[in-house]
């Protein structure tokens, strides 16, 4: 007597549900804090559905087969969100796990008066589980990646934002250490800045960089010439006495340049070229304000 | 054949590039305004490539030609308007256009040509006034 193992499953459909949740729930990493275990039924029943409605006697052996398209979406879809959420790989990989334990007991209940179908089937099951756990993990690996980008380019946003110091005085704090990438960024945005605000000093702040080699005084030398080519004139300040001794170790010419030890000097040198002053009100015109 | 105007503002020439350059049309550009300096004995040219958004090598240097060219007949050139991705395309060219003046927009190239020239000829620019004044 053969049979029909997606029958035995759209009909134990409830039963391999309840034993599934049970294996999760006794499974001591479970994560409560992350998923409530209503949200976790309602994620495992949607799999369970598909993957029982798509599941016949001939593709139980070919995972890749297009009956399972909307088990693998389903699945890539718990995947990616639990990897946003910040489930670990292992997590993530005994939720589909006991899910494979939850069918194969059902399987062997049904099966028990024949081993010998009962191996065949439960190699066959075994195998198409493992290819979904490959599926999940490969997109759980790819949600960490998109995350890790994500955040990337979050740091490349944050780190580089162009300050508006006066009127026609940009200044630019440059926070740790400058690549090809990052001088771009740099670039584009303050040349972008220099054109919507029509300022003509800007000024390049590199005492959060932790370090000068070659490439970044070229990457710095870029930077100031394509300024000055759009007509404005860049000071760079926050020079700390070990950067001074590395650039001329190193043998970078930066005399051409206008260099100030602080942001405050950079100001001062600013305010100089604008023609303002500043100075203290007395207490008179205090008064008055 | 297309041309570029050159137009003559009292002391000064001014070139605005509304089109894209192509190498002929710079070439055409170059010989004449050398020839308009001459001809008007500008002290200063003012060249507006706010609209130009394409440069290659060539362009490059021939925008630093000019500026040469104009800088030994005794005419200061400043290069106004340059767009980001312009400067960003001939620094990574390598061509820093190191003897050419550059300005934000045509205002304050107007006045840093002022400024440049107008210390020297601050008198005689004074006395013109005058005597327009009394005319």
């Amino acid at each position: 007597m053969k049979i029909d193992i997606s029958k035995v499953f759209l009909k134990k459909k409830k039963q391999v549900l309840e034993q599934w949740m049970k294996n999760q729930l006794a499974d001591e990493s479970l994560r409560e804090d992350l998923m409530s275990n209503e949200e976790l039924r309602a994620q495992s029943e949607e799999l369970l559905e598909a993957l029982v409605r798509s599941l016949n006697d001939n593709n139980l052996e070919d995972a890749q087969s297009a009956d399972f398209e909307n088990v693998v979406e389903i699945l890539s879809g718990i995947s990616i969100s639990r990897a946003r959420q910040g489930f670990s790989p292992r997590e993530t990989g005994a939720y589909i796990f006991s899910l494979k334990e939850a069918l194969l007991q059902t399987i062997q209940e049904e099966l028990k008066s024949d081993p010998a179908q009962l191996l065949s089937v439960m190699f066959k099951l075994n195998k198409l589980i493992d290819s979904f756990s490959i599926t999940t993990f490969e997109t759980f690996i790819k949600g960490r990646e998109e995350v890790i980008l994500r955040q990337t380019d979050e740091i490349t946003e944050i780190s580089t934002p162009v300050i508006r110091l006066w009127d026609g005085i940009l200044a630019l704090p440059i926070i740790g250490t400058l690549d090809s990438a990052r001088t771009q960024v740099v670039m584009e945005s303050l040349l972008q800045e220099i054109v919507v605000t029509g300022s003509s000093i800007a000024i390049l702040d590199i005492s959060g960089v932790p370090a000068v080699d070659s490439l970044v005084a070229q990457h710095l030398l870029k930077t100031i010439s394509a300024t000055r080519l759009m007509g404005a004139e860049c000071i760079i300040s926050g020079i700390r006495p070990e950067i001074a001794q590395t650039v001329v170790h190193l043998g970078i010419d930066l005399s051409s340049i206008i260099t100030k030890a602080t942001l405050a000097s950079a100001l001062r040198y600013a305010f100089a070229v604008l023609q303002l002053e500043v100075r203290k009100s007395s207490v008179k015109e205090k008064n008055s304000l | 054949m297309d041309r570029i105007p050159v137009l003559q503002m009292g002391k000064f020439l001014l070139v605005t590039i509304q089109v894209d350059l192509y190498d002929r049309l710079a070439l055409n550009l170059e010989s004449d305004l050398v020839q308009m300096v001459s001809k008007t004995g500008a002290r200063g040219v003012l060249i507006d490539i706010s609209a130009l958004s394409i440069v290659d090598s060539f362009m490059g240097r021939i925008i630093g030609n000019i500026g040469n060219m104009s800088k030994i007949m005794d005419a200061e050139t400043v290069v106004v308007g340059m767009q980001p991705a312009v400067a960003i395309t001939l620094v990574e060219l390598g061509l820093e256009l190191k003897g050419v003046s550059t300005a934000l927009n045509v205002v304050k190239g107007m006045e840093l040509l002022h400024k440049k020239i107008g210390s020297f000829e601050d008198t005689i620019e004074e006395e013109e006034h005058d005597d327009s004044s009394t005319d």
